[in-house]
């Protein structure tokens, strides 16, 4: 522990310093045991029930009784099985949903609330706006399939109703139900759903751009974009990573909306990997089968956030 | 200002409005559908204005699923969930952001990993887990569960946070001779208050919205969370579409309520309090 005993008023300012600079290379005792808690909590709740998860994936097993091992065979039906591919086809869209064109929607947003609107109009303005673009991100996922589930209803939902009354009924649809539109109704949602949170995290992160940069930059003779390009959009790069790896991450995770949408259908035009292993988990009692879908799903993740990391750390370095 | 500059404002105001009203107007059909009769309904279809203001839907709803003890579950959930999420998040990031720790990059790794993880790849065993210990089909499991899950999330954000936070305030605090909690409780933590708050509101619109583990875990209709409720009661019965609408926004209204009491929180930023 560190003493207590103080200096002598006079002699303070120095022996302060000093006393730091010899401080300095024992920085970092006495903090291990904060992280006591939150290790033990993670072990007990992720890592056990992680290793276990990847051990039944090598098993038959129904959920009760003793796991059958059996190898690599789970992994070998998943190769010749079209609905594991469907699933990890459909993902590649929803990554487009939910992480492309959320990040380059809200960059635009942001930009034009932050630089624009809130200079012109005042920042309530801009904050009035932002709170709009959110408010789809509180709803529960299952409220958004309740909504959208009515509105895309090809009977009586307010899509088509909409459509006949703008004289565009041959534009109807059965947006859920058919396997040509499902997925792509899906994505608009998804969309909807996901905007609002790079709009938040990025109007959160202009707050740090230095104003005199802007003025220097105006001295420079640059415009509203290239001010943006250059300085804001560099300004802001941890929250543009945070977001692309949080909704990519989330994309390949996604479940609830599957599962209050279209449960996977129609056939597996919207079949995603979680819902896959939730199905053979928990409908199907194939428990060593989904734990070999939920494995490689986690695996996938494992290695994209190492490779965003990667990315992230040689930025930074740069 | 000239003229035309001052009319390409107006146009880019416009355009925003267009385009917030599009994403508001799902919310917009909710409320005109939910408080109609559902004669009104199939007479007029769902764009018309209500003829007429109907709570039968509503009320109805409510009674059917005992809507009270859905949200008193989901409250109970939730708030343990962010208040001990935050704690753990500040605790983790203080030996990590702050102490430093040896090792510090494999365990921010970790954790980041660990909140990215998917939960099917957990589920299963936390299920089984669960079973033998006797915490199934309880609240506390989730509890348990969310807080590890959120706080990993936490601890990963916050020691970035922490990594630049004043050394100056800490190296003061130690010579005012203040032990490692005394500097976390008394300069640490409310000088990133901001960003506290931040995460709390975030953990606590998250696991709010949470529905794959609370689907599994709660398996009891007596213990179920608005969101499980909802989900299963649409999977269930075919619900006329008044009700439907009702149901949605008896699902609305509480998440509308968090938002705009945290909407300030939001607004302060995700980085905030330590940047300076």
């Amino acid at each position: 522990m560190t003493t207590t005993t103080r200096p002598a008023p006079a002699a303070a300012a120095t022996d302060g310093a000093r006393a730091t600079a010899r401080r300095r290379p024992r920085r970092g005792r006495g903090y291990a045991v904060f992280l006591l808690p939150g290790a033990l909590l993670a072990l007990a709740v992720i890592v056990v029930p992680l290793l276990m998860n990847v051990g039944t994936s090598f098993t038959r097993w129904s959920g009760v009784g003793v796991p059958e091992w059996i190898g690599w065979d789970n992994y070998r039906r998943l190769l010749d099985d079209d609905n594991f591919w469907a699933s990890f086809r459909n993902i590649l869209f929803l990554i487009v949903a939910m992480a492309v064109v959320p990040t380059l929607l809200g960059l635009l947003l942001a930009a034009v609330l932050y630089d624009f609107v809130a200079t012109r109009f005042g920042a309530r303005t801009a904050s009035l706006f932002r709170s709009g673009f959110y408010l789809p991100q509180v709803l529960p996922v299952a409220v958004t399939g309740i909504v959208w589930g009515w509105i895309l209803h090809p009977g009586y939902g307010a899509l088509n109703a909409l459509l006949e009354r703008a004289g565009l009924a041959p534009l109807a649809r059965n947006w859920l139900g058919d396997p040509r539109y499902a997925l792509y109704s899906v994505m608009g949602v998804l969309i909807w759903f996901q905007v609002g949170y790079p709009v938040v995290m990025f109007m959160a992160g202009l707050q740090r751009v230095d104003p005199e940069l802007y003025e220097a930059a105006d001295l420079d003779g640059a415009n509203r974009r290239q001010k943006f390009a250059r300085i804001a959009v560099h300004v802001i790069r941890p929250e543009i990573y945070v977001v692309l790896v949080t909704t990519t991450i989330a994309a390949l995770k996604v479940f609830a909306q599957i599962f209050v949408l279209t449960r996977g259908g129609p056939g597996n035009a919207t079949l995603v990997p979680s819902y896959f292993a939730y199905r053979n988990f928990f409908e199907r009692a194939q428990v060593g089968y989904g734990a070999a879908i939920s494995t490689v799903l986690a695996l996938i993740i494992v290695l994209l956030s190492v490779v965003f990391l990667r990315l992230q750390a040689r930025g930074e370095d740069a | 200002m000239s003229w035309a500059r001052r009319f390409n404002g107006y146009a880019v105001l416009g355009v925003l409005t267009v385009a917030v009203l599009l994403v508001l107007a799902p919310f917009l059909a909710v409320v005109v559908n939910a408080v109609k009769t559902p004669g009104d309904y199939a007479a007029h279809g769902p764009l018309s204005w209500p003829h007429g203001l109907s709570l039968a839907g509503i009320v109805d709803f409510w009674f059917r699923v005992d809507f009270g003890e859905k949200l008193w579950n989901s409250f109970l959930i939730i708030g343990s969930v962010a208040v001990l999420g935050v704690a753990v998040s500040v605790l983790n990031a203080y030996a990590l952001g702050i102490g430093r720790l040896r090792g510090r990059t494999a365990f921010l790794v970790f954790f980041l990993l660990a909140n990215l993880l998917p939960q099917e790849a957990l589920a299963y065993p936390l299920y089984y887990l669960s079973k033998e210990v006797g915490l199934y089909n309880g609240r506390l499991v989730l509890v348990i569960i969310f807080t590890a899950i959120q706080s990993a999330f936490g601890t990963y954000l916050l020691s970035s946070v922490y990594a630049s936070f004043p050394r100056e305030l800490l190296e003061a605090a130690e010579l005012d001779g203040a032990g490692r909690l005394r500097t976390l409780v008394r300069v640490v933590v409310p000088v990133s208050w901001p960003s506290l708050s931040v995460l709390f509101t975030f953990f606590f619109i998250w696991t709010w919205n949470e529905f794959f583990l609370p689907l599994i875990f709660l398996i009891s209709n007596d213990l179920q969370t608005v969101p499980v409720a909802l989900g299963v009661l649409q999977g269930e019965r075919q619900m006329d579409a008044t009700t439907t609408s009702a149901s949605a926004l008896m699902g609305i209204v509480p998440a509308v309520l968090f938002f705009l009491i945290f909407q300030r929180t939001l607004s302060r930023g995700v980085m905030a309090g330590a940047a300076k």
